[in-house]
């Protein structure tokens, strides 16, 4: 049993099922990320463990009580909304106090906690101001407050950080990373960014359409995808997804891929496994990162491979260098320090690091290697 | 502000800008003249107006005729002016229009945060309360204010207007309560508020311009109301605009016009200290959640 146990949990709308059979177990002091593309559910699937909404089928627990049909303020949970929610008409300090008030809370003791949290979050200089009299980042701060000077056993955070610009919510992310690891509460944690649910989870459960796609650390969830799905969407630049085809030479597993100019080259593989795929076409993916120049090559990795291939186009992005080039058909992205010597028309030899390659089944999608 | 009013005002020139003021002021000249007739004849001796000078200042200045429609003309029988009768209406007007504008907010919350099912059909036969025709309803009316022990009676009248007017209040409360974020209800349910703690506490203290709507509205169509006050009030409980026609219509005596168009303006001054005092948060009432900021 879990701190937070989602136990086989549908939701309906009327005969529509938008969240089938979700099932995650959330351990005390964990920051789970729910990850996915608009509409996929996260927000439902939150929304129902803060009691907002119903639960059609499967059970909701939070330290073994089971809260289906129990009223969000009695779950002892805390939410910060994307919009923040701040009541226009109350001062910060308001804001702050209004759910230890509403709880019978005595006025010394809001005052305490009220005081305490706004040195934690440092917004003693705004507790007297209008939520309409604060900037976006402050805002977020205030709704943060909010939710800690409860001290619930469950924080819920619903795309938090979408509201601000790019450079304050990469401050913010570390803030609430810096939060976590200070108070060691338990999270979760909706977001549609890929990078704040690699960078702020312990756990991360990626969702499409209604279905926990996979749900792992940020380290399986990167290096093993359960399927295409979550090796795309995980991950920027997106893995490279590529048909090939699986021949034994030399008794090992290689992949021939077709270059730019029709010719095969071939990629040996490091699993033992897809000898069983011999003869037959599968997906292969390769994350850019692991396509690079010889110099740039991982040496820790037993199974570097290479191949010459045609550069399309380059792009210099300061820390990198991404090179678009043909492969096996699809545009296929390789990113190379920024000083590796490319150029748009030449050819190029490459260095694939197919220790990290990843193979599907095609007609499935899901993972058949590593 | 100026600037930008500058750029988009239409530009005009000094001939066009002239002739448009002198129409304007045309305009308000012609709007202006019933109330300066009002005005001026409530303030001279009855001979000045028998003696055709209807549109002529006043020679000799008296506030008698106010004094005399305020305090002992006859109306009906009784020979009281219209005070007792002011404050008949002030006693119906303040109950029902703060029991509509209540109302009215109550069922905008219910409808927009509180949803069930068919609420959009429980909202459409609200809104077809905005459309009966005040004549339909005066027979069952009458009969169910007898039923209920309230006929003739100031709270009788005071019920009426609230049913008629929780049509308008709850349409102005509704739309403007749709825009609301949830967001905001659902942070309080979670902070523990309750049902009617969320109303006052998050929702009414936000409401302030559509309040201004609801009270304006609710209070000039009360306080102007003829026919369910001719229709449904007592002898003590008849109302202002009851209480002025009787003074204008009285079949016997000399007709004291002055005295009439004091008791007129009597009658319509409330409802002007209202449009003084809040009418500005009225079109920002009106306009407010058509666009955003
Ligand atoms: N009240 C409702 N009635 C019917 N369908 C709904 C209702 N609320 C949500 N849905 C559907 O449920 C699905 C999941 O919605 P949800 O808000 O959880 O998405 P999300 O993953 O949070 O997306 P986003 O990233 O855009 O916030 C969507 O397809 C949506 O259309
Ligand atoms: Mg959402």
């Amino acid at each position: 049993m879990g701190f937070l146990d989602i136990d086989n949990t549908t939701k309906s709308y009327g005969a529509v099922e938008v969240l089938h059979k979700v099932d995650i177990s959330v351990q005390e002091g964990e920051f789970l990320v729910l990850v996915g593309p608009s509409g996929c559910g996260k927000s439902t699937l939150l929304n129902m463990i803060a009691g907002l909404e119903e639960i059609t089928s499967g059970e909701i627990r939070i330290k073994d009580a089971v809260m289906n049909g129990v009223h969000p303020s009695k779950r002892n949970i805390a939410m910060v909304f994307q919009s923040y929610a701040l009541y226009p008409n109350m001062t910060v300090g308001q804001n702050i106090t209004f759910g230890l008030e509403m709880h019978g809370t005595p006025k010394p003791e809001r005052d305490k906690a009220m005081k305490d949290v706004a040195s934690l979050l440092q917004i003693e200089q705004l507790l007297d101001r209008k939520p309409g009299a604060l900037s976006g980042g402050q805002r977020q701060r205030v709704a943060m407050g909010r939710a800690l000077v409860r001290n619930p056993d469950v924080f819920l955070f619903d795309e938090p950080l979408s509201n601000l610009d790019a450079k304050l919510r990469v401050d913010m992310r570390t803030e609430i990373k810096k939060l976590h690891q200070k108070l060691g509460t338990t999270i979760v944690y909706v977001t549609h960014d890929q990078i704040e649910a690699m960078t702020l989870s312990t756990r991360i459960a990626v969702m499409n359409g209604g279905y926990v796609q996979q749900l792992g650390t940020p380290q399986e969830i990167y290096d093993a995808p359960a399927n295409i799905f979550v090796a795309t969407f995980m991950g920027s630049p997106a893995m490279n997804v590529l048909p090939a085809k699986v021949e034994i030479e030399n008794g090992r597993p290689t992949a021939q891929v077709i270059l730019h100019d029709g010719s095969t080259v071939s990629l040996p593989f490091s699993q033992d496994n897809m000898k069983d795929w011999a003869g037959k076409e599968i997906l292969l993916g390769i994350r850019p990162e692991t396509i690079t120049d010889e110099d740039a090559a991982d040496r820790k990795s037993s199974n570097i491979a290479h191949m010459t291939n045609r550069i399309v186009v380059t792009e210099p992005a300061g820390s990198d260098t991404f090179v678009t080039m043909t492969l096996g058909g699809k545009d296929v992205i390789a990113r190379m320090r920024s000083d590796a010597n490319v150029q748009a028309g030449a050819d190029f030899t490459f260095a694939v690091n197919m220790e990290k390659a990843v193979a599907f089944d095609p007609k499935t999608e899901a993972r058949i290697a590593p | 502000m100026s600037v930008a009013t500058q750029d988009t005002a239409i530009r005009t020139g000094r001939v066009t800008r002239t002739l448009i003021y002198l129409v304007l002021v045309l305009f308000a000249l012609f709007y202006m003249l019933p109330l300066y007739v009002m005005v001026v004849n409530s303030v001279k001796p009855l001979e000045e107006i028998t003696g055709g000078g209807m549109m002529n200042l006043p020679v000799v200045f008296t506030l008698e005729p106010w004094a005399k429609a305020w305090s002992s003309a006859q109306i009906g029988v009784e020979p009281t002016g219209l005070s007792p009768y002011f404050w008949n209406s002030i006693k119906m007007v303040v109950p029902a229009v703060a029991i509509s504008t209540v109302l009215g907010a109550l069922n905008g919350y219910v409808l927009t945060k509180w949803r069930f099912k068919y609420d959009t059909i429980v909202f459409g036969l609200i809104l077809f309360a905005c459309f009966i025709p005040f004549q339909i309803v005066l027979i069952p009316m009458a009969k169910m204010l007898g039923l209920m022990g309230l006929a003739g009676t100031t709270w009788g009248l005071v019920l009426v207007h609230v049913v008629y007017g929780v049509g308008f209040t709850t349409l102005y409360f509704r739309n403007y309560y749709a825009v609301f974020p949830t967001e905001l209800i659902r942070a309080a349910q979670i902070d523990g508020a309750g049902f009617f703690q969320i109303f006052w506490r998050i929702l009414l203290p936000s409401s302030g311009p559509i309040a201004v709507v609801s009270i304006i509205w609710q209070f000039t169509n009360i306080w102007n109301d003829f026919l369910f006050g001719a229709s449904f009030a007592g002898a003590g409980s008849q109302p202002m605009t009851v209480a002025l026609n009787n003074l204008v219509q009285a079949s016997h005596g000399v007709k004291e016009y002055n005295v009439h168009f004091a008791g007129a303006i009597l009658a319509a001054l409330p409802t002007l200290l209202v449009y003084i005092v809040a009418g500005r948060y009225f079109v920002r009432g009106l306009m407010a959640g058509s666009v955003k900021g």
